[in-house]
C-alpha cells in the first residue's frame, strides 16, 4: 500500500468546509442509538473551537428512511427539506451541517436536482409557500458534520489530552473507518477525499495518532439499505452484509470502528450481538468483539470527555478494553449510573458476548 | 442460538479462493480439447436434452472451471450421449467425450 | 530539378520514421520534429509484438536506415505556433527556429490511458497492481516479472479494457490492440512461470486480424490461461499483499471473486494531449474520441482536410503497428502526389 498514491487521489476531492456559523439539523434515529453523539459534538464545536453554531428545535425528519423505503414521495421529501432550509434562512444561517448520512447525500440530491432542473425548485418553493407560507434561500454551503471535525482536526488534536496510541505497546491504535454510503458514493466530489478513498475520517485518526486499516471489504455497506431492514424477513440480508466486513476486517486485528453515520454505528455495533447469537462468532479478543464509535465520541474521548458522559454505555461492544489501550481515566463503577447516581441497571449477558465488563 | 424468524444469508458468489477446481483439472487432462471452449453455446442450442432439461454443456464448463460442482451429476445425467453437439462445435470441442469421462470422473469421486 | 520541396513531419515514432523515410526516397527534403530524445515513441518503450513475438527495438531498427543521416532531425523540439505563407506552412519551434515547408505530415501518436483514473482498480496504491506498460518494461528490463516483494507470481490477472470503452473515463471506443496484447502477455508470462494460473478478464475478445485467433487459441490450450467474460468492478489489497478481485462471471450470472499475486491492467490508447494544440494550428478537426477526423473514414484516411497536411499513424485513432506503418506510406505516397501537382 503506497499512502502517496491515495494522498494522490485525495489532492483531487478537496472540499470547501466554512468555519463558522452553521445550522446544525439532528439525525432522527442517532439520539435514540448513540444518545451522545450530537450532544458532544455541539460542546466540541461551543466549548472547544468556540463556533456559533444553532441547533433549532424546529427542524423535522428529512424523510430519509421514509424515502430511502420507498414511503415518501420525492415532492413530499423534497418540500420538508426546503422548509429546513426555510428555517435556516429565518434564522440568519447560509451554512448546513446534517448531523445524518443519509439527510447530507438528500439534501445534495435535492440541490443538484434544483441546479440542474430549476422547474423542479420553483415547484418545491410553491409547495413550501402553499403548505406553510414559508420562503427559503439555499445554503451557501452544505457540510456535514463530520466535514466540520476534519477540518478543525489538528485544533482538536492541539487540545486533546489523549491520543490514540496502545499504551501498552507505543505504537498507534488500528482503526477500521467506516463511511455511510450516502456521503460520496453518489456524489464523488462531495466528499473530503472522494467515494473510493474518504480522508474524512482517515484524516481524524491520523491527527488523533491512530492508524487506519485497510481492509477489503471497505467500501461495502454495512447492511442496513433501509427498506433491507425495516422488514424483519430481510434481516438476514442485512446481517449477511454486516458479516462480510467483519469477517474480511477482522484478520487485520483493528482496536476499534469509526464511523461517521447513524445506521452505520448500530449494525457494526448491535450487528455483532446479533451474529454472535445467530452462528456463535465474535469478532475481535472473541469475549467482547471490536468497539465501534461515532466520530464525535472518538473526538470526545481523545478531548478527555468523561465516557460516561457522552454515552459510550449504551454501546453493545464495551468501550472499556479500547479506553484501556488509550490510557484514559475514568470510573468503572459509574458506567451504569444515571444523573445524580441513579442506578440504571446492568444489560444481561449474553452466552457468548459479554455486555459489560465485570 | 437465537430464533429471530431469520438468519443470515449465505453469499452466491463464486469465491475461486475457496472452489475446488479439481474436477476440471482432472477433465481437461484426459480431454484437452475443452480448453478450446469459448462459451458460444452452439452445444446447448443443438442439443437433444437441453429443450426438455437443465442440461447445458456451455454452463458446466464454465461451472467446472469455476469450481462449482453443484448438481453437476444430475444435470450430466440428463445426456442422451447423441453427439449432436460434436457436429456443431465451432472449436472442434470433443463434447461427447468430455461428457463421459466427467460422469466417469464424479462417479469415481464420489 | 529545382530546389527540392521541404515536408515537417511531426513525431519521431514509428509513424513518423516511416513517413520520413518514404519522403526522402521520394527525392524531398524532410525535417523530423520530435519532442523527446529518441526514436521509436510508444513503440520503444515496448518488449516483444504481437503476433510473433518479435522484439519491438527490431521494428524500430529496422525503420532507422532510412532516415538516418537522411533527414534533418530536431529533437527535443517542438511547434509553438504555424503561420500560412502562401502554400508554405512556417513552423515556429521551442528553440525559435522557423522551418518553411510546403508539405506537414502529422504523426504525432498516441498516449497511453493515465490507469490512475481508474480510482477503484488502486493503481499507484496497491503494490501489485501494473499496467502493461510497466510489465513491458519490467520485461525489456528483467526478461521476467516478479511482484514487488521479488516473488514469483503464482497467481495473475489481466484485466482487458482499462480505459477503453468506458465513457466514465471519456474514452468510449475500442483501443482495438490491448485484447490481443493481453494475450500475447499472458502467453510470455506463462512461458516464464509455467506454474502460474492466469486469469483473464474481458467483455469481449476482439481478435480481429490475421493470427490474433491463433494466439487466443494457443493461450487457452497450451497455457491454460482462463478466460472470464466479465469486467473488473474492483482491486482490493489483501493482508498478504495480493489483490483481492471482484468481477461478475457473466456467463454464470454470479459475482466472481479470486485473489491473485498480480494484476496487470491492459491500458488504451487515448489521444495524447499535444494533439489539442497540433489541431489548432493548423485549424484540423477532431472527432468526439479527441484523435484526429479524417477527410473520409473510406477513401481519405489519411488526408486532414487542410491543404498540405496529411496524417499518419495513431493521431487519427488507435492502430496496430502495420496499420501504423501503412497509414504512414498512404500519407507520404499522398504528400507526395500533393507537392508533385503544386
Amino acid at each position: 500500500m503506497k499512502v502517496e498514491g491515495k494522498a494522490r487521489i485525495w489532492k483531487n476531492y478537496q472540499k470547501e468546509i466554512p468555519d463558522n456559523d452553521f445550522f446544525y439539523v439532528r439525525s432522527c434515529v442517532r439520539q435514540n442509538f448513540f444518545p451522545g453523539a450530537e450532544t458532544t459534538f455541539l460542546r466540541i464545536m461551543k466549548d472547544e473551537l468556540g463556533i456559533n453554531v444553532y441547533d433549532d428545535p424546529a427542524h423535522t425528519s428529512c424523510t430519509g428512511i421514509g424515502y430511502h423505503a420507498d414511503i415518501v414521495p420525492f415532492d413530499t421529501t423534497m418540500t420538508v427539506v426546503a422548509r429546513q432550509f426555510a428555517l435556516m434562512t429565518e434564522k440568519g444561517f447560509k451554512n448546513m451541517i446534517p448531523s445524518c448520512i443519509t439527510s447530507f447525500g438528500l439534501y445534495t440530491e435535492i440541490l443538484e436536482t434544483w441546479e440542474h432542473h430549476p422547474e423542479v425548485l420553483e415547484k418545491a418553493r410553491k409547495y413550501l409557500k402553499e403548505a406553510t407560507g414559508r420562503t427559503f434561500e439555499i445554503p451557501e454551503n452544505l457540510s456535514h458534520a463530520s466535514d466540520v471535525i476534519f477540518k478543525f482536526r489538528h485544533k482538536i488534536a492541539e487540545r486533546a489530552k489523549y491520543k490514540l496510541i496502545n499504551k501498552y505497546t507505543g505504537k498507534p491504535l488500528r482503526v477500521v473507518e467506516h463511511i455511510g454510503c450516502h456521503y460520496a458514493k453518489m456524489f464523488p466530489s462531495k466528499g473530503v477525499g472522494g467515494a473510493e478513498y474518504p480522508y474524512v475520517l482517515t484524516g481524524m485518526v491520523e491527527s488523533f495518532g491512530g492508524e487506519i486499516v485497510d481492509y477489503p471489504e471497505r467500501r461495502s455497506c454495512c447492511g442496513f439499505g433501509f427498506r433491507q431492514y425495516l422488514v424483519m424477513a430481510n434481516r438476514g440480508y442485512t446481517i449477511a452484509n454486516t458479516k462480510k466486513k467483519f469477517d474480511s476486517m477482522d484478520p487485520y486485528k483493528p482496536d476499534c470502528i469509526v464511523t461517521n453515520c447513524p445506521g452505520c454505528p448500530m449494525f457494526l455495533d448491535k450487528g455483532q450481538y446479533a451474529i454472535a447469537e445467530l452462528e456463535g462468532r465474535v469478532y475481535g479478543d472473541g469475549k467482547y468483539g471490536i468497539p465501534v464509535l461515532t466520530f464525535e465520541e472518538l473526538a470526545g474521548i481523545v478531548l478527555g470527555y468523561d465516557p460516561w458522559d457522552i454515552g459510550l454505555q449504551v454501546h453493545q461492544i464495551p468501550v472499556e478494553p479500547l479506553l484501556d489501550k488509550i490510557g484514559v481515566e475514568y470510573d468503572k463503577s459509574a458506567k451504569y449510573k444515571g444523573i445524580g447516581g441513579r442506578d440504571l441497571g446492568k444489560p444481561q449477558h449474553s452466552k457468548l458476548i459479554k455486555a459489560y465488563i465485570e | 442460538m437465537k430464533n429471530w424468524g431469520y438468519s443470515i444469508h449465505k453469499d452466491n458468489q463464486i469465491d475461486l479462493d475457496r472452489n475446488d477446481t479439481s474436477v476440471y483439472k482432472a477433465l481437461i487432462l484426459v480431454e484437452p480439447s475443452i480448453a478450446r471452449c469459448i462459451s458460444c453455446g452452439s452445444c446447448c442450442a443443438t442439443c437433444s436434452s437441453g429443450e426438455y432439461t437443465s442440461l447445458s454443456f456451455r454452463k458446466i464448463m464454465i461451472q467446472i472451471s469455476r469450481g462449482e460442482t453443484k448438481d453437476l451429476y444430475s444435470n450430466l445425467s440428463q445426456c442422451m450421449l447423441c453427439g449432436k453437439c460434436i457436429l456443431v462445435c465451432p472449436r472442434d470441442v470433443n463434447t461427447r467425450n468430455a461428457i463421459t469421462k466427467l460422469l466417469q470422473i464424479l462417479t469415481t469421486k464420489n | 530539378m529545382a530546389e527540392s520541396k521541404k515536408i515537417a513531419v511531426i513525431g519521431g515514432g514509428i509513424a513518423g520514421m516511416e513517413a520520413a523515410g518514404n519522403l526522402v526516397n521520394l527525392g524531398f527534403e524532410v525535417y523530423l520534429i520530435e519532442r523527446t530524445n529518441r526514436l521509436g515513441g510508444n513503440v520503444a518503450n515496448w518488449y516483444c509484438l504481437f503476433p510473433d513475438f518479435k522484439p519491438s527495438s527490431k521494428v524500430v531498427e529496422q525503420l532507422k536506415p532510412a532516415i538516418q543521416n537522411k533527414v534533418q532531425f530536431r529533437f527535443g523540439a517542438e511547434v509553438c505556433k504555424t503561420e500560412k505563407k502562401g502554400n508554405k506552412h512556417l513552423l515556429h519551434l521551442n528553440d525559435g527556429e522557423v522551418l518553411e515547408c510546403d508539405a506537414v505530415v502529422v504523426a504525432s501518436g498516441f498516449s497511453l490511458f493515465d490507469a490512475h483514473r481508474k480510482e477503484e482498480y488502486g493503481y499507484g496504491i496497491y503494490d501489485n497492481v501494473i499496467t502493461s506498460a510497466d510489465l513491458e518494461k519490467q520485461l525489456a528490463e528483467n526478461h521476467t516479472v516478479m511482484t514487488t516483494q521479488h516473488k514469483a507470481p503464482r497467481k495473475i490477472a489481466f484485466i482487458h479494457c482499462v480505459g477503453s470503452r468506458d465513457h466514465k473515463v471519456g474514452n468510449a471506443y475500442c483501443s482495438k490492440v490491448c485484447c490481443v496484447t493481453g494475450v500475447k502477455q499472458a502467453i510470455e508470462v506463462a512461458k516464464m512461470h509455467p506454474e502460474a494460473e492466469i486469469y483473464s478478464f474481458y467483455m469481449d475478445l476482439r481478435m480481429y486480424d490475421r493470427q490474433f485467433e491463433d494466439l487466443y487459441m494457443e493461450a487457452q490450450t497450451q497455457h491454460n490461461v482462463r478466460f472470464i467474460r466479465g469486467r473488473l468492478s474492483e482491486c482490493f489489497e489483501n493482508a498478504d499483499k495480493t489483490i483481492l478481485l471482484k468481477a461478475e462471471d457473466t456467463l454464470s450470472g454470479k459475482p466472481f471473486r479470486l485473489s491473485v499475486d498480480m494484476v496487470v491492467l491492459l491500458v488504451g490508447m487515448q489521444a495524447d494531449q499535444s494533439l489539442k494544440h497540433i489541431s489548432d494550428m493548423f485549424a484540423l478537426k477532431t472527432s468526439d474520441d479527441r484523435f484526429l477526423s479524417v477527410a473520409d473514414v473510406h477513401t481519405s484516411s489519411i488526408y486532414s482536410g487542410v491543404e498540405g497536411v496529411y496524417l499518419a499513424g495513431a493521431c487519427t485513432g488507435p492502430k496496430s503497428i502495420h496499420e501504423t506503418l501503412n497509414s504512414a506510406r498512404a500519407a507520404a505516397l499522398s504528400t507526395a502526389i500533393y507537392l508533385n501537382q503544386n
